[in-house]
């Protein structure tokens, strides 16, 4: 029994992760890179959105992505009963 | 006050400051010296690991480089952000769940092995003292500009004050020495961005004005930076010159190399839990982008605001461009100190700043009557001129000197203690002297600081040619090496000691082979580099810059095969990676 349930917070902790990565990769090697001329006929404000993307959205991305899995991953570990105190 | 004085004064109180601080927090046990006694908060700590992540580099010249790059300047933005990523998903955590003092010392348990905790010591040791000497230079170029003393004089005063609270604080002394020069540098940094945001947009928020337009004309400053760079001949500023794949591996090779450098990842060993360890990183990254959002910003309008200076006038009529004798004061005052050039090339008295690299813009050139660039900007002054040149008042410039001294000081006082810490305690503690006291092994790694702090005076004062070039070395040999050995200790338990040296060696070699093929590092006297340093030469157009990469690909590709190879890592082994994949035990394992 135990060792599905270390599978399981194991497997949901690598899930998240992904996420996370995935979300990662788009933001700045997608968009502010791979695919930074089509992104770039996208205007909002005085910005090319491409070029926003990889000065300045991608960073804004980062940022989230850190504190959105800080705290899903809080919520994980209550869940399986393995938080710190 | 004069703002020499004015400098001194700011300077001199913020010494007072970090040597207060220092006395206050002195290392009692090697717990205190190598990881603040696991008791420093989060928030603390993402304001020290800010602080001790942004060198005199990220504050001095990181503006000015995207200013002359434009787009490609990206690179280093998303490279030394996205890196913290890696670091807080993928690493921190369980290296703090895991409780131990050094890097090299997880590489030898994990790996039960003594070889694999000498090749990381080594890996740890180079890549530190490479970033700490250009700390140094930063140092003395600070002081002998804006506290006109010689840059040998700067730099032993900059050693000495790093000795004070590193020798004597060691971790605890230097988080929250950082604490206080991570305020000094960001307010250094935004006070001025903030004002030539207001002068150039109206809009007092940097990031914001970036995207805003310049007041008055009603176009974008962007769109209007991008007309005039093209009108010189020069590059758009919104799209980039190098190739897609090298802007790729370049960004990645940054990113890991930031997730796999010893200094940024002990600083995750002093929180008090696994969970603060994964907000942490959050707060240093939110730290670091209050700077790192605001540098493109500032580039772009560093770069708008010198060519408004210098062609204030429509392009190639014939009062266009500045008459030399009109030039500002900021001008004449760093023409003295050589990072700003002028050389009237076709005697008109007018200064022509454009791209003689062009050839498509020559013939355009020669029509205006141009015979070439007249103008030399030094790319590291953007920052430290910016407020001259948008006349702002005194206290604004000593603020900044103060700035780029705190970014210089907190990160050479980061290095110092991860060499001194991977002296004392992997190679006197774990190999040399297993049974050494807890005392006597402080006192070597104050020992060890102090001949740190020598030799990287040393390298500071004379830097080898080379330094330039190896920091790039420095980011590709982190990645190459540690990040994927670290990562892979983690998450797949198969991998063995013979898989993780194979890998970690060949990593290593493979980088530093290409690098030394195109750039010269250490074989300069056998006729290094060997190859012509261009994209057609290189290996699927990956620069010398982004090659870590590749190297890092062939560390994991090597490891996992070595390691299917020879026989799994023994039980108790496995038995702690399960250990430090979760934050607290299993109810059911204690039962």
């Amino acid at each position: 029994m135990h060792l599905d349930k270390r599978m399981a917070y194991w497997r949901a902790n690598l899930r998240l992760v992904a996420i996370c990565l995935i979300i990662w990769f788009i933001c700045s090697y997608g968009f502010g890179v791979l695919f930074v001329e089509q992104m770039s006929r996208i205007r909002i404000a005085g910005f090319q959105l491409g070029f926003w993307f990889a000065q300045q959205g991608s960073i804004y991305v980062f940022v989230a992505l850190i504190f959105f899995y800080a705290w899903r991953m809080n919520r994980i570990d209550k869940h399986y009963d393995v938080h710190e105190d | 006050m004069s703002l020499q004085a004015l400098t001194y004064w700011v300077v001199g109180l913020s010494f007072v400051l970090y040597i207060g601080i220092a006395i206050w927090s002195r290392a009692h046990n090697t717990g205190d010296f190598y990881i603040a006694g696991k008791g420093v908060s989060p928030i603390a700590n993402g304001m020290a690991t800010a602080a001790d992540w942004m060198s005199a580099a990220s504050f001095i010249s990181m503006a000015g480089l995207i200013a002359f790059l434009g787009y490609d300047g990206s690179v280093y933005l998303m490279g030394w952000t996205g890196g913290y990523v890696l670091l807080a998903l993928l690493l921190a955590p369980y290296l703090r769940k895991f409780g131990k003092f050094t890097v090299p010392e997880f590489i030898a348990e994990r790996y039960y092995s003594r070889t694999a905790r000498i090749v990381a010591v080594i890996c740890l040791i180079f890549i530190s003292f490479t970033y700490v000497a250009g700390q140094m230079r930063g140092v003395g170029i600070v002081f002998s500009r804006f506290l006109e003393v010689d840059v040998t004089v700067g730099l032993l005063i900059g050693m000495g004050i790093v000795f004070v609270y590193a020798v004597l604080g060691g971790m605890k002394g230097i988080t929250y020495t950082q604490v206080a020069q991570y305020c000094v540098l960001i307010f250094a940094y935004t006070v001025p961005a903030v004002f030539i945001a207001i002068q150039i947009t109206d809009n007092p928020i940097p990031q914001l004005a970036f995207g805003s337009e310049v007041s008055g004309t009603g176009t974008a400053l962007l769109d209007k930076l991008d007309d005039i760079v093209t009108s010189l001949g020069f590059n758009q500023y919104t799209s980039g010159t190098k190739s897609r794949i090298d802007v790729f591996c370049i960004t990645m090779a940054l990113m890991v190399g930031t997730a796999g450098l010893p200094h940024v990842i002990v600083r995750f060993f002093t929180v008090p839990k696994v969970r603060d360890a994964r907000v942490s990183a959050g707060w240093a990254l939110l730290f670091i982008a209050i700077l790192y959002t605001t540098a493109p910003a500032v580039g772009s309008m560093a770069r708008y605001n010198l060519i408004n200076t210098i062609q204030p006038g429509a392009v190639g009529s014939v009062d266009g461009n500045l008459a030399y004798d009109d030039r500002p004061d900021w001008f004449e005052t760093w023409q003295q100190t050589g990072l700003v050039r002028y050389d009237d090339k076709n005697g008109d008295g007018r200064i022509q700043y454009y791209n003689d690299a062009n050839p498509d813009f020559a013939s355009q050139a020669a029509e205006y009557g141009w015979q070439g660039n007249e103008l030399g900007v030094d790319r590291d002054i953007m920052v430290l001129a910016n407020p001259e040149i948008a006349g702002l008042p005194n206290w604004v410039i000593a603020l900044v000197a103060a700035g780029g001294i705190a970014a210089a000081l907190s990160t050479a006082a980061g290095l110092l203690l991860v060499i001194s810490a991977a002296v004392s305690h992997d190679l006197i503690k774990g190999i040399l002297m297993p049974h050494i006291s807890e005392k006597r092994e402080l006192l070597a790694g104050r020992i060890a600081a102090a001949f740190a702090i020598m030799i990287a005076g040393y390298l500071g004062f004379d830097p080898p040619g080379w330094v330039a070039q190896v920091v790039a070395f420095a980011f590709g040999l982190a990645a190459a090496s540690l990040f994927p050995v670290i990562l892979l200790g983690i998450f797949f338990k198969r991998v063995n000691k013979q898989g993780a040296i194979a890998g970690m060696l060949t990593g290593l070699v493979f980088t530093y082979a290409y690098i030394e093929y195109f750039k010269g590092l250490f074989l300069k006297w056998a006729g290094s580099p060997w190859g012509e340093n261009t994209a057609q030469h290189w290996l699927f157009g990956i620069s010398p810059e982004g090659i870590g990469v590749v190297g890092m690909c062939l560390n994991f590709i090597v490891a996992i095969a070595v390691s299917y190879m020879t026989a799994p890592p023994p039980e108790r082994i496995q038995h702690m990676v399960e250990h430090i994949r979760v934050p607290r035990h299993f109810a059911e394992d204690s039962a």
